[in-house]
């Protein structure tokens, strides 16, 4: 036998210094054993579980015995008619969204901006953020109350002045300006905090020698404020046309109505009809994974942009 | 001098726009609330704007009198709390060893969670996976799978390693264990941002609805969101008219549909104005990376 070299010698003693860390730290460890499994069973098992987008899947065999079909489900949800509809009022919605939506936040951060009042400033943000904290059940609860054509109170009190019955959730553009509209009143005022921040770190000498010059308001919102938020603006935008393939299921499933789902079905509430009422779960699972492959793709190509607009990612 | 007045006059334009937008976010909610307190009458006439007309409190009556909302109501208080309890152990648990920077494997674990806040298996492999775990319409399955909110992992996690890391180590010197300087010393110093998860937490699971229609086929089992949602959205209400039947003279529809709503969101206007300001700092924190 050799005796041990001083290499082999060190590699040991760094050997026992790990195993020495790891046990004195067995606590920590320990610590973290519950929310590891957790995020192991409730997070990455169900990544594995898209393979059911590529096997026949039988309930009774469970999603590892079930057969291999390979591509199979994406050829067959490509001939789908409901499911291109899905995929189109996905866009559509989110790209409305984004036109009729995206300013918004701006100018009312702008607006708040210009307030003085202290006091009056901090009750309207508190207004202007509340309707985010409401949830969309409740949302398209009042959207009923408030807009059904027969017996919604708007509809009720057009009728009495003289004015006929606006069908806002029935009629297929109404719906989708009503939808937009919706979004809108719960999220616009929350958009605004972003910008907001943005706001607080302009340099303030930068008003004052405006207005040494004479600027107006208006000039110096438009030549400090605006470009002072202009990276907010740009880095929001990047991050919004990311999103815009992926759409969320409560407030277009909660929102909608047999009546619309010519324009009201999207991805999401698509999969649910498929595979949870229909318990096709094989094509289901492949579209949920199509829409994620597609999302990916804007997410990265977002990033990219923004990595060259910006010298800066989006995570 | 008129430079002067004039800005005064735009301040008094944007002041009255800015009152214009805060009445929009708040009058869905006082109509609602005004019909839920009118007489079947003057609703049917369209008379009831922003206070109640005929003031009774009939609807809430009936609420209270419908067993299977009462129960939604209590359900949900309780699920809540269940909730809250687990997601905050969890939380507490993975944030507190994550501090560690010489913890072995951190940024292993640290890569594995974030992950998780972009990609996930969707509704399907989510679906399945409860069904092959046998949580399909058991509580459970309304508290395991959200239990750990990465994101609200991350920000507890900063909270924890801005308390002075001097505190600890006179702690280790005198032999205390990290559960014991977890228990007497973070939690302690942690008090209102653990406060302010445990809030955003209990909102998060009062608000939710969609787990619930997915994984839920029970009536005892319906959250207050879910039960809202058969109620007024999805127009299931037949166990309703059986109880109008009964009582004479039971509000239209309309003045009980409103009264749940506001079942269904009082809890939260309530907690609001004391989280707010926590969640508008959640919100930055979210906007400047992890």
């Amino acid at each position: 036998m050799q005796p041990l070299s001083h290499a082999d010698r060190s590699n040991k003693q760094k050997l026992l210094g790990h195993a020495r860390g790891i046990l004195g730290d067995w606590q920590l460890y320990f610590l973290l054993a519950l929310p590891l499994s957790y995020f192991i069973i409730f997070k990455y098992v169900p990544m594995l579980g898209v393979a059911v987008a590529f096997k026949d899947y039988n309930v009774f065999r469970g999603i590892w015995e079930s057969e291999w079909i390979g591509l199979e489900a994406f050829r067959e949800i490509f001939q789908m008619d409901a499911f291109l509809y899905a995929l189109r009022n996905t866009f559509l919605l989110n790209l409305l969204d984004l036109v009729i939506g995206f300013p918004i936040p701006i100018i009312l951060a702008l607006l708040l901006n210009e307030l003085r009042v202290k006091w009056f400033k901090r009750s309207a943000q508190t207004l202007l953020y509340l309707p985010h904290f409401i949830s969309w059940v409740v949302i398209g609860g009042m959207a009923v109350q408030l807009f059904a054509t027969n017996s919604g109170s708007v509809n009720v009190f057009l009728n009495s002045i003289g004015i006929e019955s606006i069908p806002f959730l029935s009629e297929k553009t109404h719906w989708v300006l009503t939808y937009v509209g919706t979004g809108i009143w719960r999220d616009a005022g929350w958009g605004t905090i972003l910008y907001l921040a943005a706001l607080t770190g302009i340099n303030k000498e930068l008003y004052e020698a405006a207005e040494v010059d004479g600027a107006t308001r208006l000039r110096k919102m438009w030549h400090i404020t605006l470009p002072g938020i202009k990276p907010t603006i740009v880095i929001l935008l990047i991050i919004n046309v990311g999103h815009m393939a992926s759409i969320g299921f409560e407030r277009p499933f909660l929102m909608g109505n047999p009546g619309v789902s010519d324009v009201a079905e999207v991805i999401s509430t698509y999969v649910y009809t498929v595979g949870i009422q229909s318990a096709r779960y094989t094509v289901a699972t492949a579209i949920g994974l199509f829409q994620a492959v597609i999302g990916l793709i804007f997410l990265l190509t977002a990033d990219f942009i923004s990595r060259k607009v910006n010298d800066q990612g989006i995570w | 001098m008129s430079h002067a007045a004039n800005s005064k006059w735009v301040d008094a334009c944007i002041i009255a726009f800015i009152s214009v937008i805060c009445l929009l976010c708040l009058l869905p909610m006082i109509h609602l609330l005004a019909l839920s307190f009118s007489s079947n009458g003057a609703i049917m006439a369209g008379k009831v704007s922003l206070y109640p007309i005929g003031f009774n409190l009939t609807a809430y009556k009936s609420v209270f009198a419908h067993a299977a909302m009462v129960r939604s109501l209590f359900f949900s208080i309780f699920l809540v709390c269940l909730f809250t309890a687990v997601a905050m152990f969890m939380t507490i648990i993975a944030a507190y060893p994550l501090t560690k920077s010489k913890l072995r494997g951190r940024n292993f674990f640290l890569f594995l969670i974030v992950l998780t806040m972009f990609f996930s298996g969707g509704i399907i492999p989510d679906y399945l996976l409860m069904r092959e775990l046998h949580l399909l319409d058991k509580i459970w399955v309304l508290v395991l799978p959200g239990a750990i909110s990465a994101f609200y992992l991350l920000i507890l996690k900063t909270f924890f390693s801005s308390i002075p890391v001097e505190l600890e180590e006179s702690a280790r010197m005198d032999g205390a264990s990290y559960f014991r300087i977890l228990w007497s010393i973070m939690l302690p110093l942690s008090l209102p941002s653990l406060a302010t998860l445990s809030l955003f937490y209990a909102v998060g699971r009062w608000n939710g609805f969609q787990d619930a229609l997915i994984y839920i086929t029970s009536q005892e089992l319906y959250p207050i969101q879910l039960k809202l949602y058969a109620l007024v959205i999805s127009g299931q209400a037949n166990d309703l008219s059986i109880m109008e039947a009964q009582n004479a003279g039971a509000p239209v529809p309309q003045s009980l549909k409103a009264a749940s709503i506001m079942f269904g969101t009082v809890p939260i206007l309530l907690v609001y104005p004391f989280i707010q300001r926590y969640f508008i700092s959640g919100a930055m924190i979210g906007a400047v990376k992890g």
